[in-house]
């Protein structure tokens, strides 16, 4: 049974991500072909519907949606009507009124691809909404780790840095322990939710103690401005505490991993030296994004034959 | 016109008689009564008319999403013959010229419209609005209600004028600098939402200043739309040491939690926000010991648009009227005299309005009515609400308890669920 969106990984379970990521398996050997291309979405049409700001997830989308074969529009704000003040709903249903098979849906506020679904009949993925969730980025470092330490069944994996406002932590916090990873959370108390009720996690504030204990350690893009919002004294004292310094990367056992979604800010969350460790993968996530995007768009559009059997 | 075989429940108790009603008062209540133009009620409630101490009824302003009119409308098929319309129209009612306005709307209502004065200019927080020349023309309540009165030297000064005019200042209580930034209750569903939340303390830390200014000032205070159980703790305690205080619940605050937020359906964005499964407990009691003295709606319409946007854009805000004493009837555990005292003399007693709402039924008391068939289930259809607006957080939700028929000084603006005019 195919689901009909992704708007949450809590829609997907064990199954349904394990599911997509043997599915994904195909999709990476398709990439690496001389012609990276197949006919799968032949005739179908997906849009890029994309309120902020984004290079990687627009680009990884598109490239995967080309790589099917689909047709791809792309609708930038800034030079549409919503400059003339359309409304989101209205925007939804002029796009779909094109006939459009699937939107993918980045926006600030949470829970926009949820309202758009209802809106729509067209498949609607969620391509990160304000601090919800991010799904197809936990999907791409779940197939990443699998890749490295070949299953995430109680492997132990740090979080690092800001939560509270990171729509990637809140899907891997879902996917990475659905599929039995051990997931503790570090950060200042003011860059953790306000409550975990609910969360298969620990929590702590001291990266030095967790660090030795892991197999991978995923760190968080930590935003200039929370030191504006009494949330960090300064970016200095975060990098001081919570940064992958050169010297905390010495703590990791030999085989951990180090992950991130991108863009870094190097020098502060990670040093640019352990940005470049062979132990490193976060080029390697992003060469994953575009696999893992084509195997998330043929389950929701594509004709029904199982690839992966 | 009479009333024929019902019961009639009011401050003074519940008994079985028949009520007369001529030239807009009742003329007679008793056994057997006879008259040529009779209502059969048997299995009914008459009662008071329900008096709404918060109605946010858009008019000057924002007419597309209810007018006085309108929402008069909505207000006598909920079973309510009066209302008070809260100041944060647009223009704020903050002046004499502006009451006279709403209160002239009001004649042609449904139910009896009084209004609510802006206790500073603007609702601006920053200078005090004309409280004198607003209570010359019977404005009993004074409330900032969409903001609470962040300055604390202001609101000091503002209950020791108001307490020489026998006037109340209502309190919209949220801590401005603390709920900043956010769009729901902060905890649990907000952390796993990803939706920026208003932590319960907001409220709080404003009930616990305004009891202490209270107490300093001997002004009475009134509390609007309390959420969360420490306000209710807050509340019955002082309440208990004699203080001059009186708060309302809103039906959505002991009817549903923030897990709604979970559908991200904006009809779930109403301020103060909605709480946890604690919280609805702990109204759901204060309402029962009388912590809370009434259930006021906080019926605020938005138009369609206003509210087709992501959560975080939208505004705050659900109806009311038309569903308060159905909810109140179904969610509460409270025998039904104790309903109506939530919901029409503990509130007219607040508005002022003691001697024309919510005074017993007896000879010669204004016949301001309702009926109310408390076995009665429907489901709420937002398509056939009165209400020009269609926020309903209750669609399809099946509700106990219906009002058949009100009467506004005798007239019967209501009749078997349908508006007359």
């Amino acid at each position: 049974m195919s689901p009909r969106h992704l708007l949450s990984i809590s829609d997907l379970g064990a199954d349904g991500i394990d599911g997509i990521l043997r599915l994904t398996d195909n999709f990476v050997e398709v990439s690496s072909r001389q012609i990276p291309k197949v006919p799968a979405l032949q005739g179908k049409t997906v849009v890029s519907l994309f309120y902020e700001d984004s290079t990687r997830t627009r680009l990884s989308f598109e490239t995967a949606a080309k790589r099917l074969s689909a047709d791809t529009m792309n609708f930038s704000v800034s030079t549409s009507s919503v400059k003339k003040g359309e409304s989101l709903r209205d925007t939804v249903e002029t796009i779909e009124a094109m006939g459009i098979d699937a939107v993918v849906v980045r926006h600030g506020s949470a829970g926009v691809p949820q309202q758009i679904a209802t809106w729509v009949d067209a498949a609607v993925i969620n391509a990160g909404d304000g601090w919800h969730e991010h799904p197809t980025q936990a999907l791409l470092d779940c197939y990443t780790i699998r890749q490295r330490l070949g299953s995430l069944e109680g492997k132990r994996i740090a979080i690092v840095g800001d939560v509270k406002h990171s729509r990637v932590a809140r899907s891997d916090v879902l996917a990475f322990t659905a599929l039995g990873a051990e997931v503790t959370l570090v950060a200042p108390p003011t860059l953790l939710p306000p409550s975990l009720e609910g969360w298969p996690v620990e929590a702590t504030t001291d990266l030095d103690s967790v660090l030795p204990k892991v197999d991978v350690v995923y760190l968080l893009r930590m935003q200039k401005e929370r030191q504006h919002e009494a949330l960090l004294p300064s970016l200095r004292e975060y990098t001081a505490h919570w940064g992958l310094t050169r010297d905390r990367a010495r703590l990791l056992a030999d085989d951990a991993i180090v992950m991130h979604p991108g863009p870094m800010n190097r020098g502060v969350e990670i040093a640019a030296e352990v940005a470049n460790l062979p132990n490193a993968v976060i080029t390697q996530q992003v060469a994953n994004g575009v696999a893992v995007r084509m195997a998330v768009l043929y389950l929701l559009l594509g004709s029904g034959v199982d690839l992966a059997a | 016109m009479l009333l024929k075989g019902g019961t009639v429940i009011d401050a003074t108790g519940s008994r079985q008689a028949d009520v007369l009603i001529e030239h807009g008062r009742v003329a007679a209540v008793g056994d057997g009564l006879e008259h040529r133009t009779t209502i059969d009620v048997a299995g009914c409630v008459v009662a008071p008319g329900l008096v709404d101490l918060h109605t946010h009824l858009r008019e000057p302003g924002r007419e597309e999403a209810e007018t006085v009119e309108s929402g008069s409308r909505a207000a006598a098929i909920g079973g309510y013959t009066a209302v008070v319309a809260m100041p944060n129209t647009e223009p704020a009612i903050d002046n004499a010229g502006i009451v006279r306005h709403v209160l002239d709307l009001g004649l042609r209502a449904l139910c009896d419209v009084r209004v609510a004065g802006a206790i500073t200019v603007g609702r601006k927080g920053e200078q005090l609005a004309p409280l004198g020349e607003m209570a010359a023309l019977g404005v009993r309540l004074f409330t900032d209600d969409g903001n609470g009165v962040q300055d604390s030297r202001l609101m000091r000064r503002a209950l020791e004028y108001a307490s020489a005019l026998g006037v109340t200042l209502a309190q919209h209580c949220e801590d401005e600098a603390l709920a900043k930034g956010g769009h729901m209750n902060e905890g649990e569903w907000s952390s796993r939402l990803g939706i920026p939340g208003v932590p319960a303390e907001a409220e709080e830390l404003m009930v616990m200043r305004d009891i202490t200014l209270s107490r300093l000032t001997g002004a009475p205070v009134h509390f609007l739309h309390l959420s969360t159980a420490g306000s209710v703790a807050m509340v019955g305690a002082a309440k208990q040491q004699g203080l001059p205080i009186t708060a309302e619940a809103a039906p959505h605050h002991f009817a549903l939690t923030d897990a709604e937020v979970a559908s991200y359906d904006t009809v779930f964005k109403v301020n103060p926000p909605l709480r946890t499964e604690a919280d609805v407990a702990a109204v759901r009691a204060g309402l029962r010991n009388g912590a809370i003295d009434a259930i006021a709606t906080d019926h605020a319409p938005h138009a369609l648009e206003a509210k087709d946007q992501p959560f975080d854009q939208a505004p705050p805000g659900m109806l009311g009227l038309e569903t308060a004493l159905a909810l109140a009837l179904t969610e509460l555990d409270l025998p039904i005299e104790q309903v109506l005292a939530l919901l029409s003399w503990q509130p007219a007693r607040i508005a002022g309005l003691t001697g024309e709402h919510g005074g017993p039924v007896v000879e010669g008391a204004p016949a301001n009515l309702t009926v109310i068939d408390p076995a009665a289930t429907w489901v709420v259809e937002p398509e056939r609400l009165a209400s020009r607006s269609r926020n309903t957080p209750y669609a399809g939700r099946k509700l106990t308890g219906r009002v058949r028929h009100t009467f506004l000084r005798g007239e019967p603006v209501v009749l078997d669920g349908e508006a007359q005019r």
